[in-house]
């Protein structure tokens, strides 16, 4: 294959990638938005595969082999997952990208055929630097919030004494690196400074990562999304590959543009999400003047099925809870008796709700929930008035109303999910422990709630059994 | 006494200061009334009702002002067109006139009627303390103004303030921005949302958040702490960072809104100005605008005193004469405060009046005594009860620390300031221009490719579904793995430790590729209706 057909290939592919995304706009459309990107991605291959650069049939019974290898591997892990592990799976994935852009940096950096000079071989350094940089960045972190996501490393925010004064010590050492990594005559010279950044750079992406809470996570995966992304962009330049470049912006915008939708959605800054430490940044602390008092008012199961077959409309606001206690089937079950039932029965999800970018929507949907009555935040939140019931299940912090009413709060000015408006609010929940944010819930205390304790599967399988 | 009512002699008046009905009252008091011919013609009292409560009319104005002891008047005496003189001139001495005066505004007015040596009691000066609130026709004015605002504004909106779903198809609900809660701030708040209108609202004073509410209407708050409570209930001047923080506010929401109402005033100053050229433009086409500030220089930059005029789209109405379009209703309310000003300089019923000076609300409103101008009156005595009605109202208020509305997914955010904008393009500006000149030029191709891609990236992602946020991310780990490209061509390298890591490359993205396109598959299809 010519160089020239190469191009072409790689363009259509780009076109491809491009489509892919632009169909995830709508459920409808995304199933084919995937398979464009499967095509995409197998042009690029063959066309590579196929080009002047790959030679012999012992190359290629290597790249088979690898293929295979690294194929099967794939697959099972995807076949496997449970859906509540999405999170983890794709933290995973990107540290792949990320150790995989690290060790094309390498085998670039010793590669004896490229011969620059001058302005050239610099810009071509600092590509390598920077990929490897980001690689290691992307790696390690992912390799972090993998644990955490996966309860193998506490939740809990690490906050070292000195940790902004760490991180600023480590990107100065890593700047002087590489003025000395540029400096280099030969690879053989160049080599050390390489390594000492990589291994600096992967303490930082642990560093960092430990640094942020569970809840904190959406933003951190998609953040990490982003990385990944920029990585495979370096990798381009590095390489002088324009498809590279435009895959990995394509990439690297996306997981921007999510950690953005993200930090919007808890109104917090970016900024301060990644500096780790809840509250960090506010400043403000609950004081004890501030808690809500009163009297819960607990419900049984039974109660609750009553409460529901008399309601005209229901909204169902599901968070992390919904996801640690598997219920979504359950919840799923007692959508459809209540509709058949005449009830109008929606979810409201909140934008954070959860441990990733959109994770109760893949929950619902693989218990089969129709999408068109997943609602989001904003589409929903007028009409809670006009509620017979809002139930919360596993969710805390999303429904506080201490967020709009309490300028004191730690969540203060955070968007939520209005259940209070409803005529009957239940709150499915272990105990009266506070949330992720360490607030106490005014929620819990209006005349209108009623609490459900104990596990929300349990809880809902008897509500269930109640209502048929 | 008698007591005389001229016809108003001011161009597009329509109010009259007495109505049979306060006449009635009044007559019970002792007084006896001369009323110009018409004088109640256009708020729809005809002459033969005030003679059937047994007033005399008279068919000159010049007559009325001669044979009455007391004239009451709506407007503040002018040039009177047909008699050729000022309407100031004919009150003599021993004479009391009670009307609107603005004796701030109009110190050449006010020497004019003290040189008459009559008395003078300005209804616009009526101090705001709980026990004036019965005869304070400024609310009673602003109250109307309100509400005739909603109804001007609906005139001029060409859809439905409520929202329907009909056969013809879904109908949303128009949305009303009320700048400014004082008494025509509430009453425009309840007007609209009596018409099915979302209502939002902002002033500069906290304390009026509950009332704002009661009406039915969102509290709009400004993320920055000041509160804006002046004396007497009424809004004073905010600082520089408070605009600032309130420009925002308000350049969010008249992107989002159909119909801007305000109302806010400051006393003794011209109106703020809150609603910029800039506002105007973002507006939909169609919105509305009412200015009820006009007549003092206009809340919104485009209005005009006493116009409708239309910019990009927008309609502007700037009417200052907002409660003598509801004349009869106006009339009403007017002359019944005006009852109750007599009633209270009569306490002995005794049909005379007495300018008590020591009576704290008729000190207040007196600014003119025989000749004497008494202009301003010291302090009230009476500290001002706390729910006093207020009319003059002001922009939003500095609410605690609350977040500006920026929840909510799509792509539109909030405009940045001119500033920073022009900060954002000077850096973007030098760091293109140093890769510009140090760069080779085939990297500089290479960077082309990487900006435009990520405006690409930017567009298409805005577009994603928040509900598919997840298979997103697991789609675009599936093409980051595009990374192996590189391992391919590297493979082939000599070198036996290059192999080797592109090797690896090649296997850690293959996980990656087939995985990630697989578990997407894999979620995608659990996506169903």
């Amino acid at each position: 294959m010519s160089e020239g057909l190469i191009t072409a290939a790689y363009i259509g592919a780009t076109i491809l990638f491009i489509l892919s995304l632009g169909g995830l706009s709508h459920p409808e459309s995304s199933r084919r938005g995937n398979l464009f990107g499967i095509i995409g991605m197998t042009i690029a291959v063959l066309a590579t595969l196929f080009g002047p650069r790959v030679n012999g049939g012992l190359t290629f019974s290597l790249i088979m082999v690898a293929m295979v290898i690294g194929g099967s591997v794939g697959v099972y892990a995807a076949r496997q997952v449970k859906m509540t592990q999405m999170p983890e799976l794709v933290a995973l994935m990107h540290s792949l990208v990320g150790l995989a852009a690290c060790l094309v940096g390498y085998a670039n950096y010793i590669d004896p055929t490229t011969h620059l000079v001058g302005a050239d071989k610099t810009v071509h350094e600092v590509e390598i630097y920077l990929g490897v940089l980001i690689g290691a960045v992307t790696f390690s972190g992912s390799v972090i919030a993998f644990g955490k996501l996966s309860g193998k490393i506490g939740g809990k925010p690490l906050t070292l004494p000195g940790r902004h004064g760490f991180n600023l010590g480590l990107l100065i050492v890593v700047l002087i690196l590489g003025n000395s990594f540029l400096g280099a005559e030969s690879p053989a010279n160049g080599m050390w400074p390489l390594i000492v950044m990589t291994v600096l750079a992967l303490v930082f992406g642990v560093h960092m990562v430990m640094a942020i809470g569970g809840a904190d996570m959406p933003v951190v995966v998609s953040m990490l999304n982003s990385y990944s992304g920029w990585a495979a962009s370096a990798t381009g330049f590095m390489l002088s590959n324009d498809l590279l470049i435009v895959v990995g912006a394509l990439v690297g915008s996306s997981g921007a543009i999510l950690s953005y939708i993200m930090c919007r959605a808890m109104n917090r800054k970016f900024i301060s999400v990644i500096a780790g430490g809840f509250g960090t940044g506010g400043g403000a602390s609950p004081t004890a003047a501030a808690a809500p008092t009163g009297d819960v008012s607990p419900v049984s199961a039974v109660e609750t099925a009553e409460l529901l077959r008399t309601a005209k409309s229901v909204i169902i606001v599901p968070g992390y809870g919904m996801a640690v206690a598997q219920a979504q089937h359950t919840v799923c079950e007692m959508t459809k008796i209540l509709r058949e039932k005449g009830v109008t029965v929606r979810f409201g999800i909140h934008p954070v709700a959860g441990r990733m970018p959109g994770h109760m929507n893949v929950l619902l949907a693989e218990a089969k929930v129709p999408y068109d009555i997943v609602m989001e935040m904003d589409e929903i939140n007028q009409d809670f008035p006009s509620t017979d019931v809002a139930m919360v299940i596993g969710a805390n912090d999303i429904v506080n109303p201490a967020a709009q009413d309490d300028p004191g709060s730690p969540i203060a000015g955070m968007p939520v999910l209005e259940v209070w408006k409803a005529r009957v609010s239940i709150v499915m929940k272990r105990s009266m422990a506070s949330g992720y944010a360490g607030v106490d819930n005014p929620l819990f205390y209006k005349t209108n709630n009623r609490m459900l304790f104990g596990d929300a599967k349990k809880m809902l399988d008897e509500v269930v059994r109640n209502l048929a | 006494m008698k007591i005389g009512i001229p016809k108003e002699v001011c161009p597009g008046e329509k109010r009259v200061a007495a109505t049979p009905d306060s006449i009635e009252k009044l007559k019970l008091l002792g007084f006896s009334f001369v009323i110009e011919s018409g004088a109640g013609d256009s708020s729809d009292f005809a002459d033969s009702t005030y003679r059937a409560v047994g007033a005399e009319i008279v068919d000159n104005a010049k007559t009325v002002w001669d044979s009455a002891d007391i004239i009451m008047k709506v407007n503040p005496p002018m040039l009177h067109p047909e008699l050729g003189c000022e309407e100031a001139g004919l009150l003599g001495a021993g004479k009391t006139l009670i009307s609107f005066i603005w004796p701030a505004q109009r110190p050449d007015l006010m020497q004019t009627l003290a040189a008459t040596k009559g008395s003078v009691l300005a209804v616009d000066a009526v101090p705001r303390i709980t026990r004036a609130q019965k005869l304070d026709v400024l609310s009673s004015m602003a109250n109307i103004a309100g509400y005739r605002a909603v109804i001007e504004a609906a005139y001029h909106f060409g859809r439905f303030f409520t929202g329907q779903i009909t056969a013809a198809g879904k109908v949303p609900p128009a949305k009303v921005l009320v700048v400014g809660a004082g008494v025509a701030g509430l009453a425009a708040i309840g007007a609209a949302n009596g018409l099915g209108a979302i209502v939002r609202a902002s002033d500069t004073r906290p304390e009026v958040a509950d009332q704002i509410k009661s009406l039915g209407a969102e509290f709009l708050t400004v993320d920055y702490q000041e509160d804006g409570t002046g004396t007497g209930g009424y809004a004073k001047v905010m600082s520089a960072g408070y605009l600032k923080a309130q420009e925002a506010m308000l350049a969010r929401q008249a992107m989002e809104v159909d119909i801007i109402i305000t109302t806010a005033l400051i006393p003794g100053k011209p109106a703020p100005r809150l609603i910029t050229a800039g506002m105007v433009k973002s507006m939909k086409p169609g919105s509305v605008i009412v200015d009820l500030a006009a007549a003092q220089g206009g809340n919104c930059e485009l209005s005009e005193n006493g116009k409708v005029v239309v910019h990009h789209g927008v309609t502007i109405i700037g009417y200052s004469d907002l409660p003598s379009r509801l004349a009869r209703q106006s009339s009403q309310l007017y002359s019944t405060n005006l009852q109750h000003l007599i009633e209270e300089l009569c306490p002995r019923k005794d049909g005379v009046i007495n300018i008590d000076m020591e009576n704290d609300v008729i000190r207040g409103t007196t600014v003119i005594k025989e000749g004497v101008i008494t202009y301003p009156p010291p302090p009230p005595k009476t500290a001002p009860a706390a729910p006093a009605p207020q009319l003059f109202a002001a922009p939003p208020v500095a609410a605690p620390k609350a977040a500006p509305a920026a929840h909510g997914h799509g792509g539109a955010s909030a405009p940045s300031s001119n500033q920073s904008v022009a900060v954002l393009g000077l850096v973007a500006a030098v760091i293109f221009g140093l890769i510009g000149y140090g760069a080779p030029v085939a990297f500089l191709g290479h960077f082309t490719v990487f900006v435009l891609a990520c405006f690409i990236g930017y567009m298409v992602i805005w577009n994603v579904t928040p509900a598919l946020h997840t298979p997103l991310m697991s789609v675009t780990n599936a093409i980051s793995s595009i990374i192996a490209i590189g391992a391919l061509i590297q493979i082939s390298s000599p070198g036996v430790l290059i192999t080797i890591l592109a090797w690896l490359a090649v296997v850690l993205t293959a996980v990656n590729m087939l995985g990630g396109f697989w578990v997407t598959q894999r979620m995608l299809r659990m996506f169903q209706k």
